[in-house]
Protein backbone atom coordinates (compact mmCIF):
# COMPACT_ATOMS: atom_id res chain seq x y z
CA UNK A 1 0.00 0.00 0.00
CA UNK A 2 2.90 2.34 0.77
CA UNK A 3 3.95 2.21 -2.86
CA UNK A 4 0.38 2.49 -4.06
CA UNK A 5 -0.10 5.61 -1.95
CA UNK A 6 2.58 7.37 -3.96
CA UNK A 7 1.02 6.21 -7.19
CA UNK A 8 -2.71 6.72 -6.72
CA UNK A 9 -4.23 10.02 -5.68
CA UNK A 10 -7.39 8.40 -4.29
CA UNK A 11 -5.28 6.43 -1.82
CA UNK A 12 -3.45 9.57 -0.76
CA UNK A 13 -6.79 11.24 -0.19
CA UNK A 14 -8.09 8.36 1.90
CA UNK A 15 -4.92 8.00 3.91
CA UNK A 16 -4.42 11.69 4.72
CA UNK A 17 -8.11 12.12 5.50
CA UNK A 18 -7.90 9.07 7.76
CA UNK A 19 -4.96 10.52 9.65
CA UNK A 20 -6.79 13.82 10.10
CA UNK A 21 -9.97 12.29 11.49
CA UNK A 22 -7.82 10.00 13.63
CA UNK A 23 -6.87 13.20 15.46
CA UNK A 24 -10.11 15.18 15.59
CA UNK A 25 -12.62 12.41 16.28
CA UNK A 26 -10.91 11.10 19.46
CA UNK A 27 -9.98 14.67 20.50
CA UNK A 28 -13.63 15.70 20.68
CA UNK A 29 -14.54 12.16 21.72
CA UNK A 30 -12.63 12.57 24.99
CA UNK A 31 -14.93 15.46 25.93
CA UNK A 32 -18.02 13.65 24.63
CA UNK A 33 -17.34 10.51 26.67
CA UNK A 34 -16.65 12.28 29.97
CA UNK A 35 -19.75 14.40 29.48
CA UNK A 36 -21.76 11.23 28.85
CA UNK A 37 -22.90 12.43 25.44
CA UNK A 38 -21.74 9.40 23.44
CA UNK A 39 -25.23 8.65 22.17
CA UNK A 40 -25.70 12.20 20.97
CA UNK A 41 -22.84 11.64 18.55
CA UNK A 42 -24.76 8.66 17.24
CA UNK A 43 -27.96 10.68 16.82
CA UNK A 44 -26.10 13.42 14.96
CA UNK A 45 -24.48 10.97 12.57
CA UNK A 46 -27.93 9.76 11.56
CA UNK A 47 -29.02 13.32 10.91
CA UNK A 48 -25.97 13.68 8.72
CA UNK A 49 -27.30 10.74 6.72
CA UNK A 50 -30.47 12.66 5.88
CA UNK A 51 -28.33 15.57 4.69
CA UNK A 52 -26.25 13.27 2.48
CA UNK A 53 -29.39 11.63 1.10
CA UNK A 54 -30.95 15.03 0.42
CA UNK A 55 -27.85 16.11 -1.44
CA UNK A 56 -27.71 12.92 -3.53
CA UNK A 57 -31.39 13.41 -4.42
CA UNK A 58 -30.79 17.05 -5.36
CA UNK A 59 -27.85 16.25 -7.59
CA UNK A 60 -29.83 13.50 -9.27
CA UNK A 61 -32.91 15.66 -9.88
CA UNK A 62 -31.34 18.98 -10.78
CA UNK A 63 -28.38 19.48 -13.07
CA UNK A 64 -27.56 22.65 -11.17
CA UNK A 65 -26.64 20.62 -8.08
CA UNK A 66 -24.89 17.77 -9.83
CA UNK A 67 -21.48 19.03 -8.76
CA UNK A 68 -22.48 19.62 -5.15
CA UNK A 69 -20.31 17.81 -2.60
CA UNK A 70 -22.77 15.94 -0.31
CA UNK A 71 -20.54 16.78 2.63
CA UNK A 72 -21.85 20.36 2.64
CA UNK A 73 -25.49 19.40 3.14
CA UNK A 74 -24.48 16.61 5.51
CA UNK A 75 -22.63 19.17 7.59
CA UNK A 76 -25.52 21.62 7.49
CA UNK A 77 -28.05 19.00 8.60
CA UNK A 78 -25.74 17.80 11.35
CA UNK A 79 -25.29 21.31 12.74
CA UNK A 80 -29.05 21.97 12.59
CA UNK A 81 -29.58 18.62 14.32
CA UNK A 82 -27.22 19.60 17.13
CA UNK A 83 -29.22 22.80 17.69
CA UNK A 84 -32.46 20.79 17.75
CA UNK A 85 -31.04 18.41 20.33
CA UNK A 86 -30.19 21.35 22.59
CA UNK A 87 -33.69 22.74 22.17
CA UNK A 88 -35.25 19.36 23.02
CA UNK A 89 -32.97 18.94 26.02
CA UNK A 90 -34.28 22.17 27.51
CA UNK A 91 -37.90 21.26 26.73
CA UNK A 92 -37.55 17.81 28.34
CA UNK A 93 -35.41 18.90 31.26
CA UNK A 94 -36.03 15.75 33.25
CA UNK A 95 -35.79 13.36 30.32
CA UNK A 96 -32.79 14.75 28.50
CA UNK A 97 -31.96 11.44 26.81
CA UNK A 98 -35.33 11.63 25.00
CA UNK A 99 -33.73 14.06 22.58
CA UNK A 100 -31.56 11.23 21.26
CA UNK A 101 -34.24 8.82 19.93
CA UNK A 102 -36.27 11.76 18.62
CA UNK A 103 -33.40 13.18 16.60
CA UNK A 104 -31.98 9.78 15.64
CA UNK A 105 -35.22 8.40 14.25
CA UNK A 106 -36.08 11.74 12.69
CA UNK A 107 -32.72 11.72 10.92
CA UNK A 108 -33.16 8.21 9.55
CA UNK A 109 -36.80 8.88 8.67
CA UNK A 110 -35.96 11.89 6.54
CA UNK A 111 -32.96 10.06 5.09
CA UNK A 112 -35.03 7.04 4.07
CA UNK A 113 -37.61 9.24 2.35
CA UNK A 114 -34.93 11.02 0.34
CA UNK A 115 -33.30 7.71 -0.52
CA UNK A 116 -36.54 6.22 -1.83
CA UNK A 117 -37.28 9.42 -3.75
CA UNK A 118 -33.87 9.00 -5.38
CA UNK A 119 -34.84 5.44 -6.38
CA UNK A 120 -33.06 3.53 -3.69
CA UNK A 121 -29.51 2.64 -2.81
CA UNK A 122 -26.55 3.16 -5.04
CA UNK A 123 -22.85 2.61 -4.49
CA UNK A 124 -22.38 6.26 -3.62
CA UNK A 125 -24.71 5.98 -0.67
CA UNK A 126 -23.14 2.70 0.37
CA UNK A 127 -19.78 4.42 0.67
CA UNK A 128 -21.31 7.08 2.91
CA UNK A 129 -22.89 4.48 5.15
CA UNK A 130 -19.83 2.30 5.71
CA UNK A 131 -16.89 4.43 4.60
CA UNK A 132 -14.68 4.00 1.62
CA UNK A 133 -11.03 3.85 0.67
CA UNK A 134 -11.64 4.87 -2.92
CA UNK A 135 -14.40 7.47 -2.77
CA UNK A 136 -12.57 10.29 -0.96
CA UNK A 137 -12.02 13.15 -3.38
CA UNK A 138 -9.51 16.00 -3.22
CA UNK A 139 -12.33 18.42 -2.45
CA UNK A 140 -13.42 16.18 0.45
CA UNK A 141 -9.86 16.25 1.72
CA UNK A 142 -9.64 20.05 1.64
CA UNK A 143 -13.00 20.46 3.36
CA UNK A 144 -12.07 17.97 6.08
CA UNK A 145 -8.67 19.61 6.55
CA UNK A 146 -10.44 22.96 6.97
CA UNK A 147 -12.78 21.53 9.60
CA UNK A 148 -9.84 19.94 11.41
CA UNK A 149 -7.89 23.21 11.57
CA UNK A 150 -10.90 25.09 12.94
CA UNK A 151 -11.74 22.40 15.52
CA UNK A 152 -8.18 21.87 16.77
CA UNK A 153 -7.62 25.62 17.07
CA UNK A 154 -10.81 26.10 19.08
CA UNK A 155 -10.10 23.14 21.38
CA UNK A 156 -6.54 24.34 22.05
CA UNK A 157 -7.58 27.94 22.69
CA UNK A 158 -10.59 27.05 24.82
CA UNK A 159 -9.14 23.94 26.46
CA UNK A 160 -9.49 25.14 30.05
CA UNK A 161 -13.05 26.36 29.47
CA UNK A 162 -14.06 23.08 27.83
CA UNK A 163 -12.42 21.14 30.65
CA UNK A 164 -14.37 23.11 33.23
CA UNK A 165 -17.62 22.69 31.29
CA UNK A 166 -17.06 18.93 31.15
CA UNK A 167 -15.90 18.43 34.71
CA UNK A 168 -18.26 20.71 36.61
CA UNK A 169 -20.70 22.85 34.69
CA UNK A 170 -22.18 24.46 37.78
CA UNK A 171 -18.79 25.57 39.07
CA UNK A 172 -18.10 26.98 35.62
CA UNK A 173 -21.31 28.96 35.73
CA UNK A 174 -20.56 30.19 39.24
CA UNK A 175 -17.18 31.44 38.11
CA UNK A 176 -18.79 33.46 35.34
CA UNK A 177 -18.28 31.14 32.37
CA UNK A 178 -21.00 31.39 29.69
CA UNK A 179 -21.61 27.66 29.68
CA UNK A 180 -24.57 27.81 27.31
CA UNK A 181 -22.63 29.46 24.51
CA UNK A 182 -19.67 27.17 25.10
CA UNK A 183 -21.84 24.06 25.01
CA UNK A 184 -23.45 25.20 21.78
CA UNK A 185 -20.05 25.80 20.21
CA UNK A 186 -19.02 22.33 21.36
CA UNK A 187 -22.09 20.69 19.81
CA UNK A 188 -21.49 22.46 16.51
CA UNK A 189 -17.90 21.20 16.53
CA UNK A 190 -19.15 17.67 17.19
CA UNK A 191 -21.55 17.98 14.25
CA UNK A 192 -18.73 19.16 11.98
CA UNK A 193 -16.36 16.38 13.03
CA UNK A 194 -19.04 13.76 12.48
CA UNK A 195 -19.66 15.05 8.97
CA UNK A 196 -15.91 15.03 8.33
CA UNK A 197 -15.27 11.56 9.72
CA UNK A 198 -18.08 9.80 7.94
CA UNK A 199 -16.22 9.87 4.60
CA UNK A 200 -13.80 7.27 5.94
CA UNK A 201 -15.62 5.40 8.73
CA UNK A 202 -19.15 5.78 7.41
CA UNK A 203 -22.21 7.33 9.02
CA UNK A 204 -23.19 4.21 10.93
CA UNK A 205 -19.80 3.87 12.59
CA UNK A 206 -18.69 7.47 13.07
CA UNK A 207 -19.43 7.53 16.80
CA UNK A 208 -17.19 4.51 17.34
CA UNK A 209 -14.09 6.48 16.36
CA UNK A 210 -15.13 9.13 18.90
CA UNK A 211 -15.75 6.73 21.77
CA UNK A 212 -13.76 3.47 21.45
CA UNK A 213 -10.26 5.03 21.50
CA UNK A 214 -11.32 7.13 24.50
CA UNK A 215 -12.67 4.07 26.29
CA UNK A 216 -9.30 2.37 25.76
CA UNK A 217 -7.34 5.48 26.78
CA UNK A 218 -9.26 5.81 30.03
CA UNK A 219 -7.99 2.38 31.11
CA UNK A 220 -4.34 3.28 30.80
CA UNK A 221 -4.00 7.01 31.54
CA UNK A 222 -4.04 9.30 34.54
CA UNK A 223 -5.42 12.76 34.08
CA UNK A 224 -7.42 14.31 31.29
CA UNK A 225 -4.58 15.54 29.09
CA UNK A 226 -3.08 12.07 29.09
CA UNK A 227 -6.48 10.61 28.24
CA UNK A 228 -6.68 12.90 25.21
CA UNK A 229 -3.14 11.97 24.17
CA UNK A 230 -3.78 8.22 24.32
CA UNK A 231 -7.21 8.61 22.66
CA UNK A 232 -5.58 10.24 19.65
CA UNK A 233 -2.78 7.67 19.63
CA UNK A 234 -5.25 4.76 19.67
CA UNK A 235 -7.49 6.53 17.15
CA UNK A 236 -4.60 6.92 14.70
CA UNK A 237 -3.53 3.32 15.24
CA UNK A 238 -7.05 2.07 14.53
CA UNK A 239 -7.33 4.20 11.39
CA UNK A 240 -3.96 3.06 10.00
CA UNK A 241 -4.53 -0.64 10.71
CA UNK A 242 -8.11 -0.34 9.48
CA UNK A 243 -7.24 1.41 6.22
CA UNK A 244 -4.43 -1.03 5.37
CA UNK A 245 -6.56 -4.09 5.97
CA UNK A 246 -9.50 -2.55 4.12
CA UNK A 247 -7.25 -1.92 1.13
CA UNK A 248 -5.68 -5.38 1.04
CA UNK A 249 -8.79 -7.37 1.92
CA UNK A 250 -11.09 -5.17 -0.19
CA UNK A 251 -13.43 -4.40 2.71
CA UNK A 252 -15.31 -1.27 3.76
CA UNK A 253 -12.91 0.67 6.04
CA UNK A 254 -15.69 1.45 8.52
CA UNK A 255 -15.77 -2.16 9.58
CA UNK A 256 -12.01 -2.70 9.74
CA UNK A 257 -11.42 0.53 11.66
CA UNK A 258 -14.07 -0.32 14.24
CA UNK A 259 -12.70 -3.85 14.67
CA UNK A 260 -9.18 -2.45 15.11
CA UNK A 261 -10.49 -0.04 17.78
CA UNK A 262 -12.19 -2.90 19.59
CA UNK A 263 -8.98 -4.92 19.44
CA UNK A 264 -7.05 -1.98 20.91
CA UNK A 265 -9.73 -1.56 23.57
CA UNK A 266 -9.50 -5.23 24.58
CA UNK A 267 -5.72 -4.96 24.76
CA UNK A 268 -5.96 -1.87 26.95
CA UNK A 269 -8.38 -3.63 29.31
CA UNK A 270 -6.11 -6.69 29.48
CA UNK A 271 -3.06 -4.48 30.06
CA UNK A 272 -4.77 -2.70 32.95
CA UNK A 273 -5.78 -6.04 34.48
CA UNK A 274 -2.21 -7.28 34.19
CA UNK A 275 -0.94 -4.10 35.86
CA UNK A 276 -3.29 -4.38 38.82
CA UNK A 277 -2.58 -8.08 39.23
CA UNK A 278 1.16 -7.46 39.33
CA UNK A 279 0.81 -4.89 42.15
CA UNK B 1 -24.01 50.27 51.05
CA UNK B 2 -20.63 49.95 52.67
CA UNK B 3 -17.52 48.63 51.01
CA UNK B 4 -16.74 46.58 54.11
CA UNK B 5 -19.62 44.26 53.29
CA UNK B 6 -18.68 41.49 50.91
CA UNK B 7 -22.22 40.32 50.24
CA UNK B 8 -25.49 42.20 50.73
CA UNK B 9 -28.86 40.63 50.07
CA UNK B 10 -31.92 42.88 50.24
CA UNK B 11 -35.57 41.83 50.17
CA UNK B 12 -35.02 38.70 48.09
CA UNK B 13 -37.99 36.50 47.17
CA UNK B 14 -37.67 33.25 45.27
CA UNK B 15 -40.16 30.54 44.32
CA UNK B 16 -39.96 27.20 42.54
CA UNK B 17 -43.15 26.93 40.50
CA UNK B 18 -45.87 27.82 43.00
CA UNK B 19 -43.96 27.09 46.16
CA UNK B 20 -42.29 30.00 47.88
CA UNK B 21 -38.77 29.05 48.96
CA UNK B 22 -37.32 32.37 50.04
CA UNK B 23 -39.37 35.29 51.26
CA UNK B 24 -38.02 38.72 52.09
CA UNK B 25 -34.46 37.67 52.82
CA UNK B 26 -32.01 40.29 54.09
CA UNK B 27 -28.44 39.28 54.72
CA UNK B 28 -25.09 40.99 55.04
CA UNK B 29 -21.69 39.34 55.16
CA UNK B 30 -19.02 41.69 56.53
CA UNK B 31 -15.44 41.41 55.30
CA UNK B 32 -13.43 38.86 57.26
CA UNK B 33 -16.49 37.20 58.78
CA UNK B 34 -17.16 33.50 59.08
CA UNK B 35 -20.91 33.29 58.57
CA UNK B 36 -22.78 30.08 59.23
CA UNK B 37 -26.15 29.80 57.52
CA UNK B 38 -28.17 27.16 59.32
CA UNK B 39 -31.62 25.74 58.76
CA UNK B 40 -33.45 22.43 58.36
CA UNK B 41 -33.66 20.49 55.11
CA UNK B 42 -35.69 22.30 52.50
CA UNK B 43 -35.31 25.66 54.21
CA UNK B 44 -33.97 27.37 51.10
CA UNK B 45 -30.30 27.52 52.13
CA UNK B 46 -28.87 26.22 48.87
CA UNK B 47 -31.33 28.33 46.92
CA UNK B 48 -30.08 31.44 48.72
CA UNK B 49 -26.49 30.57 47.77
CA UNK B 50 -27.47 30.05 44.16
CA UNK B 51 -29.22 33.42 44.13
CA UNK B 52 -26.08 35.06 45.55
CA UNK B 53 -23.92 33.34 42.94
CA UNK B 54 -26.26 34.41 40.13
CA UNK B 55 -27.17 30.82 39.23
CA UNK B 56 -30.83 31.59 40.01
CA UNK B 57 -32.63 34.86 39.39
CA UNK B 58 -34.84 36.07 42.27
CA UNK B 59 -38.37 37.40 41.61
CA UNK B 60 -37.73 40.40 43.78
CA UNK B 61 -34.87 41.95 45.69
CA UNK B 62 -31.25 42.78 45.02
CA UNK B 63 -27.89 41.16 45.59
CA UNK B 64 -24.83 43.36 45.97
CA UNK B 65 -21.35 41.88 45.73
CA UNK B 66 -18.34 43.93 46.84
CA UNK B 67 -20.47 47.06 46.64
CA UNK B 68 -21.59 46.37 43.10
CA UNK B 69 -25.04 45.29 41.89
CA UNK B 70 -24.91 41.63 40.88
CA UNK B 71 -25.95 42.18 37.26
CA UNK B 72 -22.98 44.52 36.77
CA UNK B 73 -20.56 42.40 38.79
CA UNK B 74 -17.72 40.96 36.73
CA UNK B 75 -14.99 39.89 39.18
CA UNK B 76 -16.35 36.40 39.76
CA UNK B 77 -12.86 35.12 40.53
CA UNK B 78 -13.13 37.02 43.83
CA UNK B 79 -15.79 34.51 44.90
CA UNK B 80 -14.86 30.87 45.45
CA UNK B 81 -17.66 28.30 45.48
CA UNK B 82 -17.75 24.76 46.80
CA UNK B 83 -21.06 23.19 45.88
CA UNK B 84 -22.94 20.47 47.65
CA UNK B 85 -22.94 18.57 44.40
CA UNK B 86 -19.18 18.24 44.62
CA UNK B 87 -20.08 15.06 46.49
CA UNK B 88 -22.04 13.70 43.57
CA UNK B 89 -19.79 14.57 40.64
CA UNK B 90 -18.76 12.04 38.00
CA UNK B 91 -16.19 10.09 40.04
CA UNK B 92 -15.01 8.29 36.94
CA UNK B 93 -13.80 11.53 35.40
CA UNK B 94 -10.18 11.01 34.34
CA UNK B 95 -8.68 14.16 35.83
CA UNK B 96 -5.81 14.48 38.29
CA UNK B 97 -6.03 16.50 41.49
CA UNK B 98 -3.65 19.00 39.87
CA UNK B 99 -5.88 19.39 36.81
CA UNK B 100 -9.01 19.87 38.91
CA UNK B 101 -7.42 22.53 41.11
CA UNK B 102 -5.89 24.29 38.09
CA UNK B 103 -9.37 24.53 36.54
CA UNK B 104 -10.16 27.00 39.33
CA UNK B 105 -7.90 29.47 37.53
CA UNK B 106 -9.99 29.40 34.35
CA UNK B 107 -11.77 32.70 34.84
CA UNK B 108 -8.79 34.53 36.27
CA UNK B 109 -6.51 33.48 33.44
CA UNK B 110 -8.95 34.77 30.83
CA UNK B 111 -10.19 33.51 27.46
CA UNK B 112 -7.68 32.23 24.90
CA UNK B 113 -4.86 32.15 27.45
CA UNK B 114 -3.14 29.12 28.90
CA UNK B 115 -2.80 28.38 32.59
CA UNK B 116 0.45 26.53 31.89
CA UNK B 117 3.61 26.83 33.98
CA UNK B 118 2.76 30.32 35.16
CA UNK B 119 -0.10 28.98 37.27
CA UNK B 120 1.90 26.10 38.73
CA UNK B 121 3.08 27.84 41.95
CA UNK B 122 -0.45 29.04 42.67
CA UNK B 123 -1.96 25.60 42.09
CA UNK B 124 0.66 23.92 44.27
CA UNK B 125 0.13 26.47 47.03
CA UNK B 126 -3.62 25.83 47.03
CA UNK B 127 -3.07 22.08 47.15
CA UNK B 128 -0.65 22.49 50.06
CA UNK B 129 -3.17 24.72 51.88
CA UNK B 130 -5.56 21.73 52.04
CA UNK B 131 -2.69 19.25 52.71
CA UNK B 132 -3.28 17.22 49.56
CA UNK B 133 0.22 17.54 48.04
CA UNK B 134 0.82 13.79 48.25
CA UNK B 135 -2.11 13.17 45.90
CA UNK B 136 -1.34 15.82 43.29
CA UNK B 137 -0.98 13.40 40.36
CA UNK B 138 -3.68 10.95 41.36
CA UNK B 139 -7.02 10.75 39.62
CA UNK B 140 -9.73 12.51 41.61
CA UNK B 141 -11.97 9.43 41.53
CA UNK B 142 -9.45 7.39 43.53
CA UNK B 143 -9.76 9.62 46.59
CA UNK B 144 -12.12 9.37 49.57
CA UNK B 145 -15.07 11.75 49.96
CA UNK B 146 -13.23 13.90 52.49
CA UNK B 147 -10.14 14.12 50.32
CA UNK B 148 -12.23 15.05 47.29
CA UNK B 149 -13.89 17.82 49.27
CA UNK B 150 -10.44 19.18 50.14
CA UNK B 151 -9.54 19.20 46.47
CA UNK B 152 -12.70 21.16 45.68
CA UNK B 153 -11.79 23.70 48.33
CA UNK B 154 -8.31 23.99 46.82
CA UNK B 155 -9.98 24.61 43.45
CA UNK B 156 -12.12 27.33 45.00
CA UNK B 157 -9.21 29.11 46.72
CA UNK B 158 -6.62 28.79 43.95
CA UNK B 159 -7.76 32.04 42.34
CA UNK B 160 -7.18 33.72 45.72
CA UNK B 161 -10.78 34.79 46.26
CA UNK B 162 -11.84 37.25 48.95
CA UNK B 163 -14.82 35.16 49.91
CA UNK B 164 -15.44 31.43 49.92
CA UNK B 165 -19.00 30.10 49.76
CA UNK B 166 -19.52 26.50 50.84
CA UNK B 167 -22.73 24.49 50.53
CA UNK B 168 -22.93 21.61 53.05
CA UNK B 169 -19.23 20.83 52.64
CA UNK B 170 -19.16 18.11 55.28
CA UNK B 171 -21.82 15.88 53.75
CA UNK B 172 -20.04 12.69 52.75
CA UNK B 173 -17.05 13.43 54.99
CA UNK B 174 -16.61 10.91 57.81
CA UNK B 175 -17.11 12.28 61.32
CA UNK B 176 -13.46 12.01 62.36
CA UNK B 177 -12.42 14.25 59.52
CA UNK B 178 -15.14 16.85 60.02
CA UNK B 179 -13.20 18.43 62.90
CA UNK B 180 -9.94 18.70 60.90
CA UNK B 181 -12.01 20.07 58.05
CA UNK B 182 -13.39 22.89 60.20
CA UNK B 183 -9.90 23.57 61.55
CA UNK B 184 -8.73 24.00 58.00
CA UNK B 185 -11.57 26.46 57.29
CA UNK B 186 -10.59 28.34 60.45
CA UNK B 187 -7.06 28.67 59.10
CA UNK B 188 -8.26 29.96 55.74
CA UNK B 189 -10.39 32.52 57.58
CA UNK B 190 -7.77 33.67 60.10
CA UNK B 191 -4.46 33.20 58.27
CA UNK B 192 -5.43 34.05 54.70
CA UNK B 193 -8.20 36.48 55.68
CA UNK B 194 -10.77 34.80 53.44
CA UNK B 195 -14.37 35.69 54.28
CA UNK B 196 -16.38 32.49 54.67
CA UNK B 197 -20.04 31.76 54.17
CA UNK B 198 -20.97 28.22 55.03
CA UNK B 199 -24.35 26.60 54.67
CA UNK B 200 -25.16 23.62 56.86
CA UNK B 201 -27.92 21.88 58.75
CA UNK B 202 -25.33 20.81 61.30
CA UNK B 203 -25.88 23.40 64.04
CA UNK B 204 -23.88 21.62 66.74
CA UNK B 205 -20.44 21.93 65.19
CA UNK B 206 -20.92 25.23 63.51
CA UNK B 207 -21.83 27.67 66.29
CA UNK B 208 -18.50 27.25 68.08
CA UNK B 209 -16.54 28.11 64.94
CA UNK B 210 -18.33 30.98 63.26
CA UNK B 211 -18.37 34.70 63.96
CA UNK B 212 -21.86 35.28 62.55
CA UNK B 213 -25.00 33.18 62.28
CA UNK B 214 -28.02 33.35 60.00
CA UNK B 215 -31.00 31.08 60.70
CA UNK B 216 -33.05 30.44 57.64
CA UNK B 217 -36.30 28.65 57.17
CA UNK B 218 -37.82 30.16 54.03
CA UNK B 219 -37.63 33.51 55.81
CA UNK B 220 -34.80 34.83 57.96
CA UNK B 221 -35.34 33.95 61.63
CA UNK B 222 -32.14 35.28 63.06
CA UNK B 223 -29.21 37.18 61.64
CA UNK B 224 -26.42 38.48 63.86
CA UNK B 225 -23.21 37.72 65.65
CA UNK B 226 -22.46 34.27 67.04
CA UNK B 227 -22.40 35.70 70.58
CA UNK B 228 -25.95 37.05 70.24
CA UNK B 229 -27.05 33.77 68.78
CA UNK B 230 -25.87 31.87 71.86
CA UNK B 231 -28.38 33.82 73.95
CA UNK B 232 -31.43 33.20 71.81
CA UNK B 233 -30.35 29.80 70.58
CA UNK B 234 -32.80 27.59 72.49
CA UNK B 235 -35.83 29.69 71.69
CA UNK B 236 -34.91 30.20 68.04
CA UNK B 237 -34.20 26.60 67.32
CA UNK B 238 -37.42 25.36 68.85
CA UNK B 239 -39.34 27.89 66.81
CA UNK B 240 -37.50 26.76 63.76
CA UNK B 241 -37.64 23.04 63.86
CA UNK B 242 -40.86 22.83 65.82
CA UNK B 243 -39.39 20.30 68.24
CA UNK B 244 -36.50 19.79 70.59
CA UNK B 245 -33.03 20.34 69.13
CA UNK B 246 -31.63 17.20 70.69
CA UNK B 247 -34.20 15.25 68.77
CA UNK B 248 -32.79 16.82 65.66
CA UNK B 249 -29.29 15.68 66.48
CA UNK B 250 -30.60 12.26 67.14
CA UNK B 251 -32.19 12.06 63.71
CA UNK B 252 -29.36 13.82 62.06
CA UNK B 253 -27.56 10.87 60.49
CA UNK B 254 -30.64 9.79 58.64
CA UNK B 255 -31.04 13.23 57.14
CA UNK B 256 -27.79 13.25 55.20
CA UNK B 257 -29.02 11.57 52.09
CA UNK B 258 -32.25 13.49 51.94
CA UNK B 259 -30.91 16.98 51.49
CA UNK B 260 -32.36 18.01 48.14
CA UNK B 261 -31.63 20.97 45.92
CA UNK B 262 -33.08 23.31 48.47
Amino acid sequence: MIEAIFTYQFLQNAFITGLIIGIIAPLLGAFIVVRRLSLIADALSHVTLSGIAASLLLSKSFVLFSGLNPLWLGMTFSVIGSLFIERLRTIYKHYQELAIPIILSGGIGIGVIFISLADGFNTDLFSYLFGSVSAVSRSDLWLILGIAIVVVTIVVLLYKELFLLSFDEEFGKASGLSTKALHLLFMVMVALVIAASMRIVGILLVSSLMTLPVAAAMRVSTGFKQTIFFSILFGELAVIIGLFSAFYLDLAPGGTIVLSSILILLMAIAFKKWLTMRK
Amino acid sequence: MTASNVIEVKGVHYRYDRESVLSDINLTVPKGAFLGVVGPNGSGKSTLLKVILGLLKPREGTVTLFGEVQSKFKDWERIGYVSQKANAFNTGFPATVYEVVASGLTKKTGMFRFIGKKGRPQVERAIRAVSMEAFMDRNIGELSGGQQQRVFIARAIVSEPDVLILDEPTVGVDTQNVQTFYDMLDQLNKDLGITLMLVTHDIGTITSKVTHVACLNKSMHFHGSAADFEQVKGQELTEFYGHDVHMLHHNHDHDHGNEGVR
